[in-house]
């Protein structure tokens, strides 16, 4: 199936029929009877998937299953922060492989999913946020990821909006720094993998909601039971993030899952202002601006477990404290909306993207509260991975085993997030 | 915000509480006698129910004591709470939930 290409010559020239002759971007599909492998999850994750499936692995008879709309989960409500400075060597390798991925996206999928390296700068108040920052700082550059330590001033200078002041209850007392961080359109990576997968024969079908996984004889998966009929694959892909417990449970497969409510907000519009990200983990504020102008706020998780897709008010009132005194200028600002996601935590706080115990399912959860600056890297590698039924070497460690053997990921200081 | 229901104290706002997570996972006598995948399972394992999810609030700010209680996750409703010791109460057809679209239920 042939698309239109975007591109600014082509926006020019529909400009002059009044933007009449634009196709739609991707087919409402009907579910077929059998599919060589199914995605469960059209989230950015998921259309991912079965978009590079498409692309790497010659696997075309695909259908990404969504129960709601596309993008309409964690893809559409997070802060749309990327970064790969993470401790370890294991985080360091995923992470950045997606960076390298996000860096040429707009081109690969031509899409314009805005991309923006702006540098995402994370605070420290304490001296023990010191310590850990500059450790993080020297284990990301011996795993050849840019990060670099800022005193006070450095950070002002980057961050004109910051307040550096030291009459305030947490001070800043210096900031760590990636510079190819930044943000990117969360619905646009959405939207672009499901129009480049579209586009090579992979059917998306909405308000499709798995209910059941039927197995053979030998326990292998042989069938999804859907709100739309029961659809045959051999090969399952799960990115169901927040409701991945839910899936698993109907495969009989444990998973070291708790999922949580992660709030975000937005303000009204305003000009341009703040040039870059800012995180601070300890006292728990997360901003930067999009380009239609709002402050994009994240807040931290509700203490329970819940699938509410809502929390609690003074959970985002703790987050404006913050940012208040660290940016008194957005003291004034009206707040527009709030939001809630279903976050998907592990123990360790790494992801899990691996082959189950159940033959032809796969597994992808386990994001947390900092899935979205992942997205490319981890559709790419689990696509490898249900396409070779083993793990790509990136995601070699990030197995549900790991949880009985012992090896852990713990990136409890790097998810950023307090959990 | 939560209201919650402690046993000992009354209704008191969530700001006094801290969660502890999923109720009546008892603690293996002998952990040294469990093996890797048994021991993982206690310590890493949980339900994550979407449903009516028995779990353990502590009234930090408050009386200090565990207690634990039912809340249905899809809606964050309290159905009922009770002592930490006391068995997982049964409800009646009246608190039980409107089905979810996909039907699922509590294990």
């Amino acid at each position: 199936m042939s698309r239109q290409s975007f591109s600014g010559l082509s926006l020019i020239w529909r400009s002059l029929s009044k933007h009449g002759s634009w196709q739609q971007q991707w087919r409402k599909a009907t579910p077929k009877p059998r599919y060589d492998a199914i995605i469960v999850g059209g989230g950015g994750h998921g259309l991912g998937a079965a978009y590079y499936l498409a692309k790497e692995h010659e696997l075309t008879n695909i259908a990404v299953l969504e129960k709601g709309w596309i993008g309409g989960g964690n893809t559409g409500r997070n802060t749309t922060i990327i970064r790969s400075n993470y401790l370890f060597n294991e985080s360091a390798a995923l992470y950045d492989h997606s960076l390298k991925l996000w860096e040429n996206l707009s081109q690969v999928l031509n899409y314009n999913v805005m991309f923006s390296a702006r540098g995402v700068m994370m605070l420290a108040h304490t001296v023990h946020d010191i310590q850990v920052f500059k450790r993080h700082v020297h284990a990301n550059r011996c795993n050849g990821v840019d990060n670099e330590w800022l005193e006070p001033a450095q950070a002002k200078e980057f961050c004109p909006p910051l307040n550096i002041q030291d009459n305030i209850r947490y001070p800043v007392l210096g900031a760590a720094l990636q510079r190819r961080g930044g943000t990117a359109r969360h619905d646009a990576v959405a939207w672009g993998y499901a129009r480049a997968a579209d586009a090579l024969g992979v059917d998306i079908i909405e308000n499709c909601e798995v209910t059941g996984i039927r197995r053979d004889a030998g326990g292998a998966v042989e069938a999804l039971e859907t709100t739309r009929g029961v659809i045959q694959s051999r090969k399952v892909g799960v990115c169901a993030a927040g409701h991945s417990s839910v899936i698993m449970a109907m495969a009989g497969v444990h998973v070291p899952l708790e999922s949580y409510p992660l709030q975000a907000l937005v303000s009204e519009p305003v000009k341009p202002i703040f040039p870059c990200v800012v995180m601070s983990n300890t006292i728990h504020a997360y901003i930067s601006q999009s380009d239609k102008g709002e402050l994009v706020i994240g807040a931290g998780t509700d203490a329970y477990t819940s699938y509410t897709q809502r929390g609690a008010l003074h959970i985002n009132t703790h987050t404006l404290d913050a940012i208040c005194e660290l940016f008194p200028n957005f003291r004034r600002l009206r707040m527009m909306r709030n939001w809630g996601g279903i976050v998907d935590v592990t123990p360790d706080r790494s992801p899990i993207i691996a082959k189950t115990p159940v033959p032809g399912l796969y597994l992808n959860c386990g994001w947390g509260t900092g899935g979205f600056k992942a997205t490319p890297g981890s559709a790419h590698v689990f696509a490898w991975t249900i396409a070779h039924d083993a793990p790509h070497p990136i995601n070699a460690p990030f197995t549900i085993e790991r949880f009985r053997d012992g090896y852990l990921i713990d990136e409890a200081a790097a998810a950023a997030v307090a959990h | 915000m939560l209201l919650i229901d402690c046993p000992y104290c009354g209704k008191r706002p969530e700001l006094e509480f801290s969660y502890g997570g999923q109720a009546h996972l008892a603690r293996p006598h002998r952990p040294s006698e469990l093996d890797d995948q048994a021991w993982g399972e206690f310590l890493y394992m949980r339900t994550n129910t979407k449903g009516v999810y028995a779990e353990r609030w502590r009234h930090a700010r408050g009386c200090g004591r565990f207690f634990n209680a039912l809340r249905d996750t899809t809606t964050d409703h309290f159905l009922a709470f009770y002592k930490t010791g006391e068995a997982r109460p049964t409800l009646d057809a009246a608190a039980a939930l409107p089905a979810t679209p996909a039907a699922e239920r509590a294990p």
